[in-house]
């Protein structure tokens, strides 16, 4: 077995006991980005200098005797939307080109205080505004089952990286799914934690009452020692919850006898795809046999959450997006008009025009979109009847999952109505595209915790995910759930053939 | 049915250059046409929440219980004014450099 096949758990075991030096297990893995980043484009930058570095100078204090972090000398990719001072935040966009943060992201911080070494930042939906990784500024993502269909967005340079062996753990965010869909259509497993859980300091801003970082892997057990890095109160944001961290591989191995997981019926309509059906139904089938019960749930107002999360998700877009003005950091237009100059009227003064052509410079068509959208509903006249509207769903929504938790332990179901879609396939129709988001949407809205991971493969040999949703703070239930699923299946040792071993 | 529980979904060019100036987006008369069209389908597509009741129910801006998070205001160490201006791209060494805050549209 090579290196770059071996699970997070398995590396840092082989790192602690010296069967490897941290040197040999980040050259492992940049000489398998170098193979398959020119196919797959799931890193926007590599740090191999500074990777290399820094796996020496643990090796050297390892030699040392000296005490070490929990990862140490384990590669770990940074999706980039999260502040890195010595490597380049660009949020894929042509705003952020070159940027370089002037301070680390809380969870970079504990990343380096783990004594991981951050080999590179991945690919991802423009500002994470997307759910195909299409809307890149620097070139899409590839799915390493099938090089002709989309990884899944936003977080798809994390998803990709980790199915094709480019990394053993990756960090990603998800704000209506951007962890636990591609995690699903790339065959991996991610896990968006409970909102707060883990600090936003330093995530670049899309939706802040959405946004939440998590850990993608192989496996429930490799997430789990990312989450235990990256878990925990931050004075640094002012809505990061101060609750003591459990240990999440303390309880990974506990049967799962007496689980309660709820099935929603609504979840097998007509839009899901019969083959995915068919293996979400038989994850069920293999959750009884694990000791668990099966009851059917209602999530009566889950409908509405596309439309919801797309007032919502938009109209704090808009604000938070505000921020790139052309004048502190990020690109800012030269003064030179456009040729096609017919969408706008007057400009109210010389700053307002710096701040126009700037941001429609520096922003992709899909940012745009939601910018537009966002404002719209924030507007005078239509803030009560779409954004306020929008928030008053989102408590019935909240609602139904605080009942539904009443009956079970956990929700279970599909990740994505379909397996990965073909590039291209909804480049062309906006709401298409937001449709995917159906089944993890409301996970965000209610601020809870879900996972995905994958429970089989379609005839056609791509992956298919299920989703369990949890209460706030289920996090170690979720890990165990996921992780006793994994005992019993192999299919997250599955490896692509799209690619070169 | 009252306007505000019932918005008209259809937006103009008018309406779009509007809200373009507000985002602060200065859109080409390819985006606007597109806009028009794209913005018009997503606005029909979220106004089906209109159909929803809601008449007893608060509005959640949050999903954690609200919450007032207080420290005590002590000087602390912030980014030094190199810092804050290393990646502006116009600066004098102690202030961001921008175009007239006033005046007719005309010069950069």
């Amino acid at each position: 077995m090579s290196l770059t096949d071996r699970s997070a758990t398995d590396l840092i075991a082989a790192l602690r006991n010296g069967e490897i030096t941290a040197v040999a297990c980040t050259e492992a893995f940049l000489t398998r980005i170098e193979a398959t980043n020119p196919t797959l484009n799931a890193f926007l930058s590599v740090n191999g200098e500074g990777a290399l570095a820094e796996a020496a100078r643990i090796d050297a204090a390892r030699a040392a005797g000296k005490p070490l972090g929990p990862l140490a000398g384990l590669p770990v990719a940074v999706k980039d939307v999260l502040c890195t001072t010595d490597q380049p935040t660009t949020c894929a966009s042509k705003m952020l080109r070159g940027f370089r943060p002037p301070y680390d992201a809380d969870v970079v911080r504990r990343l380096r205080e783990a004594d991981a070494v951050l080999i590179g930042k991945t690919n991802m939906d423009e500002f994470a505004m997307g759910g195909s990784n299409e809307n890149s500024a620097y070139g899409l993502v590839r799915n390493p089952w099938d090089l002709d269909r989309a990884p899944g967005g936003s977080s798809g340079g994390s998803a990709a990286a980790i199915a094709a062996d480019m990394a053993p753990l990756a960090i990603g965010s998800d704000t209506g799914g951007s962890i636990r869909q591609p995690a699903g259509l790339c065959g991996i497993t991610g896990l968006k934690p409970t909102y707060g859980r883990v600090s936003r300091r330093g995530l670049v801003a899309f939706s802040s009452s959405l946004d939440q970082i998590g850990p993608m892997a192989r496996s429930a057990a490799d997430c789990s020692l990312l989450l235990q890095a990256i878990a925990g109160h931050d004075p640094g944001d002012s809505t990061s919850l101060a609750v003591a961290v459990p240990n999440y591989t303390a309880e990974l191995d506990k049967p799962l006898n007496g689980l309660r997981i709820g099935r929603v019926a609504a979840h097998f309509g007509p839009g899901l795809d019969p083959e995915v059906a068919e293996h979400v139904e038989a994850t069920f089938t293999a959750y009884e046999a694990a000791g668990a019960t099966i009851h059917e749930v209602e999530l009566p107002h889950a409908a509405h959450g596309v439309p919801t999360y797309y007032l919502i998700a938009p109209s704090e877009a808009s604000s938070n997006l505000a921020r790139y003005d052309g004048a502190h950091y990020g690109h800012r237009w030269d003064g030179s008009r456009p040729p096609d100059d017919g969408g706008m009227a007057d400009f109210d003064s010389p700053l307002v025009e710096m701040y126009c052509r700037s941001r429609a410079e520096g922003f992709g068509p899909e940012v745009k979109r939601r910018i537009m959208l966002g404002t719209y509903a924030l507007s005078a006249g239509y803030y009560e009847a779409y954004y306020a509207k929008a928030l008053r769903v989102r408590r019935l929504i909240r609602q139904d999952f605080l009942d539904a938790f009443e009956q079970v332990d956990l929700i279970g179901g599909p990740v994505s109505a379909t397996p990965a879609f073909k590039l291209g396939e909804k480049t062309e129709n906006p709401v298409a595209m937001y449709l995917v988001d159906l089944y993890t949407v409301g996970t965000n809205l209610a601020g809870i915790g879900g996972i995905s991971f994958p429970c089989g493969f379609t005839a056609g040999g791509l992956p298919v995910g299920f989703q369990l949703q949890g209460p706030a703070l289920s996090e170690p239930l979720l890990l165990r759930a996921a992780h006793q699923y994994q005992q019993t299946t192999d299919w997250h040792h599955r490896r692509t053939a799209a690619l070169p071993a | 049915m009252p306007a505000e529980s019932s918005p008209e979904p259809s937006l103009t060019p008018a309406d779009v250059k509007k809200v373009a100036l507000l985002g602060r987006l200065a859109l080409s008369g390819a985006e606007l046409k597109n806009l028009t069209a794209e913005l018009s389908q997503i606005v029909g597509f979220v106004s089906q929440l209109a159909a929803v009741d809601t008449d007893a129910v608060e509005p959640l801006a949050h999903p954690l219980d609200a919450q007032n998070v207080f420290r005590e205001d002590e000087p602390a160490a912030s980014l030094p004014t190199s810092e804050a201006l290393r990646s502006a791209p116009r600066q004098d060494g102690e202030c961001f450099l921008v175009p007239a805050v006033l005046g007719d549209s005309g010069s950069a």
